[in-house]
């Protein structure tokens, strides 16, 4: 092993790390006094088991405890000690003891529920504690007398854990009591099925061997009885389905499962209350059975996906650190209003959108771009709501809250995208529709000719008929694989905001790339200035400032170390070219050197004479260009890896800027990219973008949310690069957030993903309906196994979409793999 | 044979009694999370804390 990685959170560690722990004798590096005091918490309650079996790392612990800090925990949620707080989420107990409802954020696996459970539990004064590692919440219950709430939270906390208080919003309580009553269908027909087969086995068996009449008869009434609360009350959902569908003439699968019920249910009454004839109390049970059990499976698949998505609203704190003229004070998240000053402290969440204020911090916008490394955020720089504050506290001004916070608008996006049907579904959905009227033609067609040939069994066969075929695939399978594909990619940092978008994805033959803030990271940095006229360099630089400080655009960035000491004013922004208003009274313009040019008239030194190949913009007035800019652009982490992994694809790749030639030359040159195309303004890479699609290319337009918006509205598909703020203003169909690009090849690689399930599913639709229609229009199929047949052709094509819940590590987080093999290796001989 | 007519309705009644059983759980969250126990099982409960500091 060439290089340690920590005990608690993988993160490598130097060779030369003086931090450690023991753990069963065995000196093991930690990374972090963070990592140090959780594993040590862990270690020192005998639960280093922990280490032996989780089966991914935990979040980096947050929060650092430092000599002059020992133990600043509890201090921090006494907070959620106020009544009026806990009234949300926490309810008293006959016996006098109280129970909360918490999300533990940082719950990977089994392992670290059960770490929570067992150093919680130890603490005196806890009753007990659940904690579940899917949907990630613990219910607490303790001893009010003993112990305060706010201790229990402090010991989470030390764990290496973020607890949030929990208030069960009505989609949960409604997935929660739609699984408890699913669950409750299914036992009952289940149990019941059981009996019937019973009494189904000695009436095949008197049929053959000859029965007393009376007990015949009996066993007849009661299979009645048994068979009645499993047709109405577990068949209840296909009967209310198929009513729903009939209501707006669009038959789906429910009509004619509900018939087939209906109907030999009907039968089996008729001809019991008559004592003679047939009675299918069996198959009917059956197939109530199996159909439930794959309807409850295909609920189960749904209820996970739900918790992905709602994970967004949910992890925010309740109360937050107000200043107010330097001293702290709680207060509740509602009462923060945009302009308070905010304290956050580390393991904390931030409350709110804002912008820091004093210093830097490490975050954590796990939440929003899937990557879990913290980021270096600088002063006066934006931070989002969610994203968890690591290392040192921070201080921040409030600019959003609510609803208006970045976290807020993607789950609206989301729920909105989830809702809109792409293409692919409405069309499933008209052929299931098809289908289903076919099948019932083809049962009167079936039942009538039966009739001719032996009347006895035409209502067996068409029983059989209707039993057997299955639109699964189409009404039930292709709506999942599309709600599971964009959770999955929104947990991955690339939100989906036109479901359609991901079956243009796959389509894509031509990838074409923005250069700044796309290809190269947002910090940009100012590398040269050259003076053209007689304003000196410090002056422009002043001007410039002051005019990019009402920028948006990622060059702005290079500029915003420059104190600004003149408010300009009637800044207007001309997308693709620059910015244009008043300084000290003056009229100025920085941007592409044609875009300054046009307003004195007077030519600017071309590109060429400055040198270097960094990109260039220039700053004028109405009488001459005044400088020129070079600013040196970082390459944005894994784009070299993206642009290689869609050339193996047969995906081409070109970059389209605004830019000087040499810039982007040197810059594809670096990247490998062979076709570029430079000093674009945002009308060209429309009119390029046109080209490529009337030359038969489905194109995929990779940049700036609101800088390339006309050419991102163009483009097949379109991909915005998200920085957390004005997503509302945004044009494209999806919006990826988080500093690396490989996001992007991740979500080229789910859209394939996805549409190759739903082609799986179809083809294997259509394969079983033209092997089991014609068995069962002949009378070869008992209705018994033509339940079975469909139930098992259903389970298979949900469980198949499904499927796409599972995929494998991102490219984005698996590059630490190699690390945690060698870990996880480590960690068994520990 | 007529000992059906007795056992049979005995049989109902166990069948009401494990419906009645199977409700009860449901209402109590027995069947709430079904992905912890089975992990629970393979770490122990029973390891006592190590001493005082390992740290020597």
């Amino acid at each position: 092993m060439n290089q340690d990685v920590c005990l608690h959170c993988r993160a490598p560690v130097p060779a030369s790390a003086e931090r450690h722990v023991v753990i069963d004798g065995h000196r093991r590096p930690v990374c972090c006094d963070a990592c140090e005091t959780a594993a040590r918490t862990i270690i020192d309650k005998g639960l280093a088991d922990f280490y032996r079996f989780r089966n991914s790392p935990p979040a980096p612990a947050p929060g650092g405890q430092t000599a002059a800090n020992p133990d600043p925990h509890f201090e921090r949620w006494t907070g959620y000690d106020r009544p009026a707080l806990q009234k949300e989420f926490v309810v008293a107990n006959d016996d006098g003891t109280q129970t909360a409802h918490l999300l533990v954020h940082g719950v990977r696996c089994a392992a670290c529920s059960w770490l929570i459970e067992r150093g919680i539990a130890a603490i005196d004064g806890v009753v007990s504690i659940a904690v579940n590692p899917v949907t990630t919440r613990a219910d607490i219950q303790w001893d009010p007398t003993r112990i305060r709430l706010s201790q229990i939270l402090g010991q989470i906390a030390q764990l290496g854990f973020t607890p949030f208080p929990h208030t069960e919003d009505t989609v949960e309580r409604f997935a929660a009591d739609e699984r408890r009553r699913s669950l409750k269908r299914l036992i009952v027909a289940g149990l019941g099925m059981m009996q019937i087969s019973t009494y189904a086995v000695a009436l095949y068996a008197g049929a053959f061997q000859g029965m007393d009449p009376a007990i015949e008869h009996f066993l007849r009434l009661v299979s009645l009885l048994v068979a009645t609360p499993i047709v109405l009350y577990s068949g209840a959902p296909f009967f209310k389905g198929a009513w729903r569908d009939l209501r707006v003439r669009s038959p789906g699968m429910d009509v004619p499962v509900a018939l087939a019920i209906g109907a030999a249910y009907a039968a089996s009454v008729w001809n019991t209350l008559i004592g003679h004839g047939e009675v299918y109390f069996d198959s009917a049970t059956m197939f109530v059975f199996f159909l439930s059990a794959a309807r409850h499976l295909e609920m189960t698949g749904r209820h996970r996906v739900l918790g992905l998505t709602d994970a967004f609203s949910r992890h925010l704190p309740r109360i937050a650190t107000r200043l107010v003229d330097g001293e702290p004070r709680e207060v509740g998240v509602m009462e923060l209003a945009p302009g308070d000053l905010v304290l956050v402290y580390p393991g904390q969440t931030f409350p709110a959108d804002g912008c820091l204020e004093g210093g830097d911090a490490h975050v954590d916008e796990a939440l929003l771009t899937g990557e879990s490394e913290p980021v270096l955020k600088k002063a006066g720089e934006c931070v989002v709501a969610g994203s968890i504050n690591q290392r040192t506290a921070a201080t921040f001004r409030v600019v959003r809250i609510g609803a208006d916070t970045a976290l807020a608008q993607i789950s609206q996006l989301m729920t909105a995208a989830q809702l809109e049907k792409p293409p692919v579904v409405q069309l499933a959905n008209r052929v299931a529709s098809r289908f289903v009227t076919g099948v019932l033609l083809a049962a009167v067609i079936v039942g009538a000719v039966w009739w001719n040939l032996d009347a006895d069994r035409a209502f067996q066969v068409v029983l059989a008929l209707l039993v057997v075929t299955c639109p699964c695939a189409l009404a039930l399978a292709t709506p999942a694989a599309f709600t599971v594909a964009t959770s999955v990619l929104a947990r991955r940092g690339f939100l989906v905001r036109r479901s359609g978008a991901l079956e243009e994805l796959n389509r894509v033959t031509d990838v074409l790339f923005d250069k700044t803030g796309t290809l190269t990271d947002r910090h940009v940095m100012l590398r040269r200035t050259v003076i053209f006229g007689p304003v000196d360099e410090t002056r422009a630089l002043q001007i410039a400032a002051a005019l990019e400080s009402r920028s948006e655009h990622p060059i702005a960035g290079a500029f915003s170390s420059i104190a600004v000491d003149q408010e300009p004013g009637q800044v207007t922004v001309v997308p693709g070219e620059g910015l244009q208003g008043t300084v000290g009274g003056r009229n100025y313009r920085i941007g592409t050197p044609d875009f300054v040019a046009r307003l004195s008239a007077s030519p600017v030194p071309p590109s060429n004479e400055v040198p270097g190949t960094g990109r260039y913009i220039c700053l004028g007035d109405q009488d001459a260009p005044i400088a020129g800019f070079e600013l040196a652009e970082a390459v944005r982490p894994g784009a070299a890896r993206v642009i290689e992994t869609l050339a193996r694809r047969g995906i081409k790749t070109m970059i389209a800027s605004g830019d000087r030639e040499a810039a982007v030359r040197a810059f594809a040159d670096r990247l490998g990219i062979d076709v570029y195309h430079a000093e674009l303004k945002p009308a060209d890479k429309l009119s390029l973008v046109r080209r490529l699609q009337d030359a038969g290319l489905t194109v995929a337009m990779v940049g700036d949310g609101i800088n390339d918006s006309p050419v991102l509205a163009g483009a097949n598909v379109s991909i915005a690069m998200g920085s957390g703020t004005s997503l509302a203003q945004y044009s494209a169909d999806c919006v990826m957030f988080g500093e690396n690009l490989e996001t992007l090849t991740d979500a080229f690689g789910i859209a394939r993903r996805t549409m190759r399930v739903i082609r799986q599913n179809l083809v294997w639709a259509v394969l079983y309906n033209i092997v089991a229609l014609p068995l069962a229009a002949t009378g070869f199929l008992a209705p018994w196994m033509a339940a079975i047949g469909m139930s098992t052709s259903s389970l298979l094509v949900t469980a198949n979409a499904l499927r796409l819940s599972r995929l494998p590590e991102s490219a984005v987080t698996s590059e630490g793999d190699g690390a945690s093999q060698t870990t996880s290796s480590v960690e068994q001989a520990v | 044979m007529n000992i059906i007519f007795i056992l049979i309705p005995l049989g109902l009644m166990l069948l009401i009694a494990a419906v009645w059983a199977f409700f009860w759980a449901i209402r109590n969250g027995q069947f709430d999370d079904l992905d912890s126990p089975a992990w629970r099982i393979l770490l122990d409960d029973d390891r006592r804390p190590p001493g005082v500091d390992e740290e020597r």
